[in-house]
Parts: C-alpha cells; structure tokens; sequence
C-alpha cells in the first residue's frame, strides 16, 4: 500500500521538487541503474576506464534525445512510430546541403544550413503526425504509421538508397566533438531533458500536456485547446529525432538512410516506458526516460562486454521492459 | 401465509483494509416483491449488491436464495444462479447487434454452431414479453438509452432470474420511459420475480416499489411497507436527523437572500443544434441564480454546452455582455468570463493523475501564467486560499485529485471557475452524487457567490434544489422553452406541472 | 447466405472489396499479364504470408488488442522450420506451428497474467523473437534441407495450379471466418473488444478468450514462417522487419477498428489484398517503363495510399466515436 503512495506522488510528475529521494523512489528505476553499474564495476574488465564511459554516452544519447520526445508524446496518450524514419530523413538532409554546390561554395552557411533543414525537417513530420491526428481523428499508431513508411522511402529517394560519405569537421563535432571531455551529444541530451522537464513541471504548455493525456474532454472544457497542444508535441517529438538523426550521421561521417534510426521507435518507447511513462497518458516523466535509455544500454554493453551473443541483447531488452512495466504498474494496483 | 423468502441476507460483515463497509447488514425480499434499498451514498448499498452478486466476497453472514444458502464468486455465475444485475451504466455491448446482447452465454446452437435465425427470434421472443418490437439484428448502439436498459432486463429475465437487482435504474431515463420501466417491474412482480430497486429518487419508489429497506452507515435502519412511509420520513431515517428539524431548517443550503439586478448578463434566443435542441431562449441577470429545468433529454445539457463553446449551434443568437455571437470554443467563452461546472465529473470534469493544485489552476493559466512559465508561489497562496475557504479536505494540495470524495472533487472543480472569476457561472447538476453535507456547503458557496453579483445558471434535477436555489426557473421541454417560473409561481407543484409539459406559469 | 450471418451492412468493410473490384478491373485493362496465370498464383502465393498475420492481427485487434510481434515471431518459426526440414514437412510444418503457438503463449501470459498492456508485452516479444531467431541460427539465414519435401511445399502447386502456401492461408481464412461469425468464441472475442466489462459481466472468460486470440495469432504467424522457409529456401531470422505494421495497415484498411468490438475477417483478406495489389501495380509500372520508379519510392506511395485510406475511413467510420464523444 505505501508503494502505491510513492508511485501515485511521481504519477503527477509536474507536482514536487524532483530531487534524488524521489528519483529512487521512482519505481526503483534508478536503484536498478545504479546496480546495473556497480555490477559492472565487478564483472565487466575495464568498465571505469573513461573510454568505456565515453563509448556508452556516445550510444546512448541517440537514444536518449528520440526518448525524450517520446516520453511527451505518450504523456500525451499518443505515440509516435515515425521517429526512425524521421531520423533517416533528416541525416539525410542535412549532408545533402552541405554537399551541395552552393554547400561547397559557402562551408559556413551551409553548415548552418543544413541544420536548419534536418531540424525544419523533423518539425515538419512531427507537424504532420499531429495534423493527422487532429484533423481526422486518426488514432496515433495509425497516423505516424504513414510516415514511418514514407519518411524513410523520401530519405532513400533523396539519396537513392546510396550512403553520403562526407568529410566536414564542423558538423561531425555534432556527433564526435567533446565538451570538458564530454561527448558534445551526451550534453545536447541532457540539456533537452533538463529544459524539457522544466517545461512540464513549470510551465503553462507542461501542465496542458500533463492535462490532455489525463483527460482530453476535460482539458478542452478548461480552455485548452488540445489541438495546439498535440501538434505542438509531435511537432518537439519530430525536432528531438530530427537532432538525433543529425548525429548518427556526423558519427558516421555519413548518413545511411536505409539504416539510420531503425528499430528507434521501439528503443525510444521502451526507454521511455523503463523510466516510467504510462501509455495511457497524462505522465511525463522525463529524467526517467534518460535513465530509462542509459539502462537499456547498460545492459547492452554490459552483454557485449562479457562476451554474449549479440542477439541475447535483443532477449535482455525484452525482460527489461516486461519486468519494468509489471513493477512499475501492477504494485500500483 | 408463510412464503419461503426469495431473498435472505442476514449479519452481512465486509470491511476494505480496516474500514468497515458493512457491518451486520440483513435484509429479506418476499417473492415477487419489489423492495427498495436506500441510503445515502458510502450508506453501503453497492457494497451489498456487489456481495449479493458475487463481485466482492463477504466477511461474515449467511445468503439464502429460496431458503438455499448460496455463495456466488462472480457476477456470471450469480445471473446462472438466479440474480441477475442491472447496473446504472447499462452494461451492454454497444457494436454488437440486439440479439447478441440478449443471448450472449447462452447461444442457440446446431452441429457446434451459433444458429443465428433462431437465436434472432428467440431475442424477438423475450422482447416482445416487454412490448418491444425492433430490429434484433441491429447494432445495440442504434437503440436509445431506455430501450438499451429494457434489452438490459430483457437478458436477466432470459436467464430465468429469481431476483432482479436494478441500481439507479431511472438516472437516463425520461418520465415516458419511466413508466414503460415500471410495467415491466409490475410484469416481472406479477410473474414472481422480486426486484430489488435501488434508487435516488424517491418519489418513484411511491410509485413502483412495495417495501422500502433504508441503510445508514453499514446497517440497516428500519423496512417499511411504503405505505407506512413518508418521504420526510425517509430522508430523516437516511441522514440520521429528526424530520422537524430537516423541515424547519430547508432541506437545501440556499437561503434566497437577494434577487438579481436589472442588467442583462446573458440573453439565449431560438437557440437550435439540428437535433434534440429546438427552440431554447433564455435571459439570465446579473447577480442571479437561473434554473435551468427539465426532464432527460430536454435539451438542458446540449444548450449550456453551446452557450459555453463546446458544441456549435444550428441556429438562434446569443448575446453575453458586449459579446454578439456564438463561442466557437470554450477558450473564447472562459476569456469573455463564463465557467462552466459539467455534470460528469470523472468524464469532463477532473484529470484524475494532475494534483488538486493542478486540477484547480487549470482553466486560469493563461492568466496566471507570465510568458507561459506558471509563478509557483503564486499558484501556491491561490490555491492554499481556495482549500481554506471551500474547505476542501485533503492531505494537501498535492494530492491527485482522484483521491478526494465526490464532493470535495466538486469544490475543486468550482474553484477551478472561482478562480477565473467569471461574469456567469453555468453549472450543470451541481449537486448530483454527493453527500449531504457536501451538498449543503455548496449550495451555500453558490448563493454566496451570486450575492457578490456572479451570475449562475443552473441545471438541477432536483425541484427542492430550483424552487429554493433559483431567482427564476427557466423550463425545457423537448428542446423548448415552455415557461419561465418566478416569485410566487415558483413552488414545487408549479415546477412539477410545468416540467411534465402542463404548463401554466407565463411565457418568455 | 447472408441472412446465416449476423452482421448488418456496413460501408467500411465493403468500401475495401469495392477498392479492390476497381483497381483488379484498372490493372487488367491496362496491363496484358496482370490476370495472367503466372502473376495470380505469384501474387497470391507470396502475398498468403501476409494475409495469415493479417487475419491473426484483425482478432486480435478485434479484442481492442495489438500484436507487435508477428514479423519477429514469422522470422523465429522460419528458422525453427529450416531446421527441422530435413524432416520433411510433415515435421518442419508443426513444429514452426508449435513455436508460433509457444510465442503466442508467452504474450498471452504476459497480457492476461502479469496483467501488462498488449502494446508492451507485444513489443517485448517483438524482441525477445527476434533475439531467439538470431541466436538459434547465429546470425545468418538456415537454409533447408532441398533433398526432404520440404522446399516442394513453397515451390510446388497443388494440382499444379494453386500453390500450398495458398491453399494454407485459404484453410486458415475459411477456419478464422466461421469461428467469428459461428461459434461462441468468435462471440467473446467481438464482445471484450466492444465493452470489457459488460463482457465480464456476461460471464465471457475474457482472460482465457484473450490467451486463445494471441495464440491464434502466433500460430498464424508460425505458419507464415513455414511459407517463408519454404518458398525461398531458407529460414531467414532477419526478415519480417516492419511485417506487423503492414498486418496493422491491413486490418485498418479492412475496416476494423483498433478500439476492438468490430471487425470482419473477409474484410481484413480484402485490406491485405488491396495492399499487396498496390505493389503488384507499381511492378508493373515499372515493367511498361512508363515510369521509372526506384524502390524507394513504393515505400513513399505506400505511406501515401495508407494516408488516404485512413482519412477516407475516418470519414465514413468517425461517426459513432464523435457520436459518442459529444454525449
């Protein structure tokens, strides 16, 4: 009975300081992170060198940043499977301007450029999802169901299904540059989850998003106008993946629009259901889809590292997920 | 002569964790006896019908069904033992045709499957016992709310029921389908079948029931042949109050101190929405409380939702202050300064995860957000301010709302209007599904909010509620505005007469 | 015969076979081998595996469920079937049945037991199947036995005319469609998706109707892994990526709703076909060489017909949930 109080407290994240106590307390999420590391720190050779720090940010921040757009998303009691398409499509992008004539004439516009287009992009879709949705009352598996067919088919027709190898120091720092000896997209994810979270807990378009997912006629009898709102958070759903899609192409120094963010929306739900998010909506726990993400990488390092099959991961990941949902909800009944 | 019961229930104990629900409940229906049970909400009648019909499991206690001892472990193998449920939300399938309602569980079969024309004319069979002539083939959804019910009834009685159980049987029904609803309960009576009726109202149990059994706080008070009873009686035996008192002291909260000025606030003309709403106007002042009256199904609903934005009209003009025409969305309508209080608060009402805090700022973000960030200490003293004055109990402003009672939810939601201190006021059934002192608080809160000069217009299906709440009753009938009742013409006969289309108070 | 059934007219599952009827009629006036022997039976032939996951997906869609792991549960009993080839059918066949069945089982126990929302449960069994599939045949496809009777089960045509993979799907169509409309269980799969707890009331076993529908499921999937194996020769634990989103497209285009309660299997055959149909046209487009379409743009008018499906359907099919949502 006392478990259903603490779950019941983060159930209205936006409510309450967050702070560390609360985090633990937040369906042992972050416990089974912290356990998976000190488990680590015993079994897997090498886990405190800071390369292998380095390696696992790099991995996980993709993940991290779609995850996070996700997590609204769902808060929303929606879902977006377009993600990975939209990720293809805007790495795709933004070497295509860039590789340009007008790209090789102007590097420094065009490196501005190209990001605006990848991100104007993944806007773009996400504005799309939520038109569809809106407009038609189409249920949100169904609506980002198109794009996630047709997103990736435009990224493969823009580059006819051909790798672009580049070389451009400027816009790989996206995806291999360091801050203070930070990977540059591990502190991209953390600020979009910061500034994120601060927008659920305190600002007017957090609470309507809490307040939609919760009860959407309810909300709309109060004055919102939940069309804005959705298509507002698809629309920061399509940025975040946008963004995401950017790096794995600087990563690569190279965007791949057949492999780029496949299978993300999956990674992306379960990391966002790992840290406690609620399909039924009106929950956005945020710092939890983060922790949500570094789990699911863990715990795919921590497999590769000790040598299991690749494939096992896959096994894992599902375990994960079905144990996360079934302490996070069924104590809660 | 001495009849076996039907029914037996006898030192009933079930408790939740440590509290207690029912505590030595009994109860004796005859056969073909149509017996009320009544109290007031939390009194433990749900809890009993759910032990009766297997859904919970009992403590303590003996259930004798004809003198058999029975013992039920779900709702299904209760109807296949002879009681059968009628739940308030009629608990049908709505896509599926009429006939699959009916016979679902019990299939007419040949060679291992459904054979479907008998099966449609079996359904044909058991609906035309209740007078009913339509389409068994037919999705459920396309039928009415009433007839949905009777095919609700229409199954138990296929399943040879003994016992009958309906909860709140007559909450969607209009007086029409009341009365079709009472000769199938005299039917039923007649055939043998008891029925145990479980209601608000209490003027239909005068009109259907035989004994009435009234529950206060786990236990039974007092069974009464309803002929024995009165309603103050009643409603004395409920609340635990001596009935002097209750008459002395109004059984509302209002005390109609002041009337309302001469400024026009709101002015509804012809108003029309293509269906049930046909020719609805209406003129509310300021500083007055308007009662908007009718039966289910009048319209009442349908035109406060078009006067606040949340559906469009066909047709007729509004006027709210300076504002000339329709809201096209409750946004526009809460800006110009009207709240809105629906009826269905799970529904519409609450966001059942968000926090009493949350739930209370909702609708007065935008005013007191600064560039979209909500000041937190602000919103704090606001809503600290609100608890204090409608003394909301809870264990904090952080509590998620769901957790609250009914009324308590209520108070939240009106301060969620409160708190955009609007201009008019619209409340739909303020009052429904709440306890008694709560109810009484809020009645007091709405008339201390229209002596400081917010105009309220208020849907109520309680006459006692409008004829001591209201300044003018405005009454519906079929989507109409037949009659507007004031001063001297507003008093329950009145309203009755009025409300069941005998109209003579004066025109608009 | 269609007073045997109890179903009223509804425009959403006709507007499919509607579709259909036109663009068969559009194809065969414009292209000289669309109704050409060879075409029908490759059509129909690839297109059976298709049509399986879609039925499976459309009951249990029907409960107001989803099934994300059919495609992954395709590519697991494809390898379990490469493996037991050399067996012969008679053995590979049930085997890769049983392994679609032991799936089916798993999501069943995890959506009716640990009481975990299909859409999760699935998705995890999405993974959890691909993973096994990867493991058991170590990363690459597993090919079969060609001396076993195996491969003449994808390759042959019973009675020389209609391949055995359609001949399955059709079994499987004909068994899914009377179970809907005849027997009890289709009953209770129609009522938990149209009001769980008018269901419950109703005495319907609903955890025990849901477990049977997801198995019904993983079996359907389990057999389309036979076909995979079979038809191309291998089992291929990496195919099936994207199978349970094209299945989904199916049943909606079908008609069926994803809240559950309404739903036809004839329909979900016509939503299939209609899909598959889409393909078959542009390959023959690209044949005239009146266009020149890559590959990549199928999947972008994919999407695009999926798009105007959807809003064609949410136009005819919004009714009932506006109704609703205005009451």
């Amino acid at each position: 009975m006392t478990m259903t109080k603490a779950t019941d407290m983060t159930g209205s994240s936006a409510s309450g300081k967050m702070n560390f106590g609360q985090l633990a307390r937040d369906n042992g999420t972050f416990l089974a992170l912290i356990a998976l590391i000190l488990i680590n720190m015993i079994i897997t050779p090498n886990f405190l060198q800071v390369q292998t720090l380095y390696v696992n940010l790099t991995q996980v921040a993709t993940i991290a940043i779609v995850a996070i757009g996700m997590t609204l998303v769902i808060a929303s009691a929606g879902i977006d499977l377009s993600v990975g398409a939209v990720m293809a499509l805007s790495g795709a992008l933004a070497p295509f301007v860039f590789l340009s004539e007008f790209g090789m004439a102007s590097p420094g516009l065009a490196l501005v450029l190209s990001i605006a287009v990848a991100l104007l992009a993944g806007l773009l879709c996400g504005m799309f999802n939520g038109w569809l949705i809106n407009q038609f009352a189409i249920q949100p598996i169904v609506a980002t169901l198109v794009l996630f067919i047709a997103a990736r088919g435009l990224a493969q027709v823009l580059t006819n299904g051909n790798l672009q190898v580049f070389d451009n120091p400027a816009f790989e720092f996206i995806g291999s540059g360091r801050v203070l000896g930070i990977p540059f997209q591990a502190l991209m994810a953390v600020a979009f989850a910061l500034i994120l979270s601060w927008v659920v807990r305190r600002t007017a378009y957090g609470r309507y998003l809490l307040a939609v997912g919760g009860n959407a006629k309810a909300a709309r009898l109060s004055g919102i106008s939940v069309n804005r709102v959705r298509l507002a958070t698809y629309a920061i759903c399509g940025v975040l993946a946008g963004f995401a899609g950017m790096v794995v192409s600087a990563i690569n120094s190279a965007s791949d629009a057949n492999q780029t963010g496949q299978l993300m929306e999956l990674d992306a739900i379960a990391a966002a259901v790992v840290g406690g998010s609620n399909l039924m909506g009106g929950k956005a726990p945020i710092i939890g889809a983060l922790i949500g993400a570094a789990i699911i990488q863990l715990v795919k390092y921590t497999l590769l590292a000790n040598g299991v099959h690749d494939a096992v991961a896959l096994i894992a990941k599902a375990v994960i997920i079905i144990l996360a949902v079934y302490f996070q909800f069924n104590r809660s009944e | 002569m001495v009849d076996t019961p039907v029914l037996k229930m006898t030192a009933i104990r079930k408790s939740f964790g440590d509290v207690p629900a029912l505590t030595d409940a009994a109860l004796t229906i005859r056969p073909g006896e149509v017996h009320a049970l009544i109290g007031q909400n939390g009194a433990g009648k749900s809890t009993m019908i759910k032990i009766l019909n297997g859904a919970y499991r009992k403590d303590a206690g003996e259930i004798e069904l004809d003198g058999q001892p029975v013992r039920f472990s779900s709702p299904h193998e209760a109807q296949l033992g002879g009681i059968s449920t009628i739940f308030q939300e009629v608990n049908l399938v709505h896509y599926r045709s009429v006939t699959e309602n009916i016979v679902l569980g019990q299939e007419p079969k040949k060679f291992g499957m459904i054979d479907w024309p008998k099966a449609h004319r079996r359904a044909e069979e058991v609906l035309q016992r209740f007078g009913l002539n339509l389409d068994v083939r037919q999705p459920l959804h396309h039928c009415n709310i009433a007839v949905q019910q009777l095919i609700a009834i229409a199954r138990a009685v296929s399943f040879d029921a003994r016992l009958v159980i309906m909860d709140e049987p007559t909450s969607s029904l209009d007086s029409q389908e009341k009365q079709v609803l009472f000769r199938v309960i005299r039917d039923l009576s007649a055939q043998g079948v008891a029925v145990m009726y479980v209601s608000h109202h209490l003027e239909e149990l005068f009109e259907v029931c035989d004994r009435v059994t009234v529950m206060r706080n786990g236990g039974m008070i007092a069974t009464h042949e309803m002929s024995d009873v009165t309603k103050l009686g009643l409603v004395s035996e409920m609340i635990g109050r001596d009935a002097n008192q209750i008459a002395e002291s109004g059984a509302t909260g209002f005390g109609k101190t002041h009337a309302g000025s001469k400024t026009v606030v709101l002015e509804l003309q012809n108003l029309s929405n293509g269906t049930n709403v046909k020719d609805a106007s209406l003129i509310v002042h300021q500083g007055e409380v308007v009662g908007l009256a009718g039966l289910l199904g009048a319209g009442r609903t349908e035109t406060v939702a078009m006067i606040f934005g949340a559906d469009h009209p066909a047709g007729g003009n509004m006027a709210f202050k300076e504002h000339r025409s329709f809201f096209r969305e409750p946004a526009e309508a809460i800006n110009a300064g009207i709240g809105y209080c629906t009826e269905d608060r799970k529904a519409e009402g609450i966001i059942p995860g968000l926090s009493i805090r949350e739930n209370l700022t909702l609708a007065m973000n935008p005013r007191l957000a600064k560039r979209g960030v909500i000041p937190r200490m602000a919103e704090r003293e606001m809503v600290a301010d609100f608890i204090d004055k409608l003394s909301v109990k809870c264990a904090g402003m952080d509590q998620p709302i769901r957790e609250l009672s009914g009324g308590n939810q209520q108070k939240v939601l009106l301060a969620r209007w409160m708190a955009t201190q609007p201009d008019l006021l619209i409340l739909d059934e303020p009052t429904r599904g709440i306890d008694v002192g709560a109810k009484r608080e809020i009645q007091t809160l709405i008339e201390g909010l229209s002596a400081a000069g917010l105009s309220v217009l208020m849907i109520s299906s309680e006459f006692e509620e409008l004829v001591e709440g209201a300044n003018r009753v405005v009454v519906l009938q079929e989507g109409k505005t037949i009659a507007t009742l004031t001063g001297g013409d507003l008093n329950e006969d009145s309203l009755l007469a009025a409300v069941a289309g005998e109209a003579e108070g004066a025109a608009l | 015969m269609f007073g045997m059934f109890n179903r009223s007219r509804d425009l959403r599952t006709e507007g499919v076979w509607i579709a259909v009827v036109l663009v068969v009629i559009f194809a065969t006036l414009r292209y000289d081998n669309f109704m050409g022997l060879y075409n029908v039976q490759t059509f129909f032939g690839y297109n059976s595996m298709f049509i399986l996951i879609a039925l499976g997906m459309a009951l249990v869609i029907m409960t107001g469920g989803i099934d994300l792991s059919v495609g992954s549960v395709v590519a697991l009993s494809s390898v379990v079937a490469a493996y037991a080839s050399p067996y012969g059918i008679e053995v590979a066949l049930p085997a890769a049945l049983l392994t679609g069945i032991a799936a089916g089982a798993i999501n069943a126990f995890l959506i009716t037991k640990m009481r975990i929302v299909p859409f999760i449960a699935t998705l995890a069994m999405m993974l959890g199947a691909r993973g096994m599939a990867l493991v058991l045949a170590d990363n690459k496809s597993v090919s079969v036995d060609w001396t076993s009777n195996f491969t003449k089960f994808g390759l042959t045509r019973a009675f020389g005319l209609i391949p055995w993979a359609v001949i399955l799907a059709a079994v499987v169509f004909l068994a899914l469609w009377i179970m809907l409309e005849r027997t009890t269980l289709g009953r209770r799969i129609l009522t938990i998706g149209g009001n769980p707890e008018a269901a419950k009331l109703m005495g319907v076993p609903v955890n025990q109707t849901l477990a049977i529908t997801y198995i019904i499921s993983g079996a359907c999937a389990g057999l389309a892994g036979v076909i995979l194996a079979s038809g191309f020769g291998a089992g291929q634990p990496l195919e099936g990526l994207g199978w349970e989103l094209s299945a989904i497209a199916s049943v909606v285009v079908g008609g069926t709703l994803l809240t559950g309660g309404v739903g036809s299997i004839p329909a979900t055959l016509a939503g299939a076909v209609l899909l598959g149909l889409i393909f078959n046209i542009l390959n023959f487009e690209n044949g005239l060489g009146v266009i020149s379409l890559s590959a990549y743009w199928q999947s972008v008018i994919r999407g695009g017909f999926l798009l105007i499906v959807v809003i064609l359907q949410s136009r005819s099919g919004g009714g009932l949930a506006r109704r609703r949502g205005t009451t």
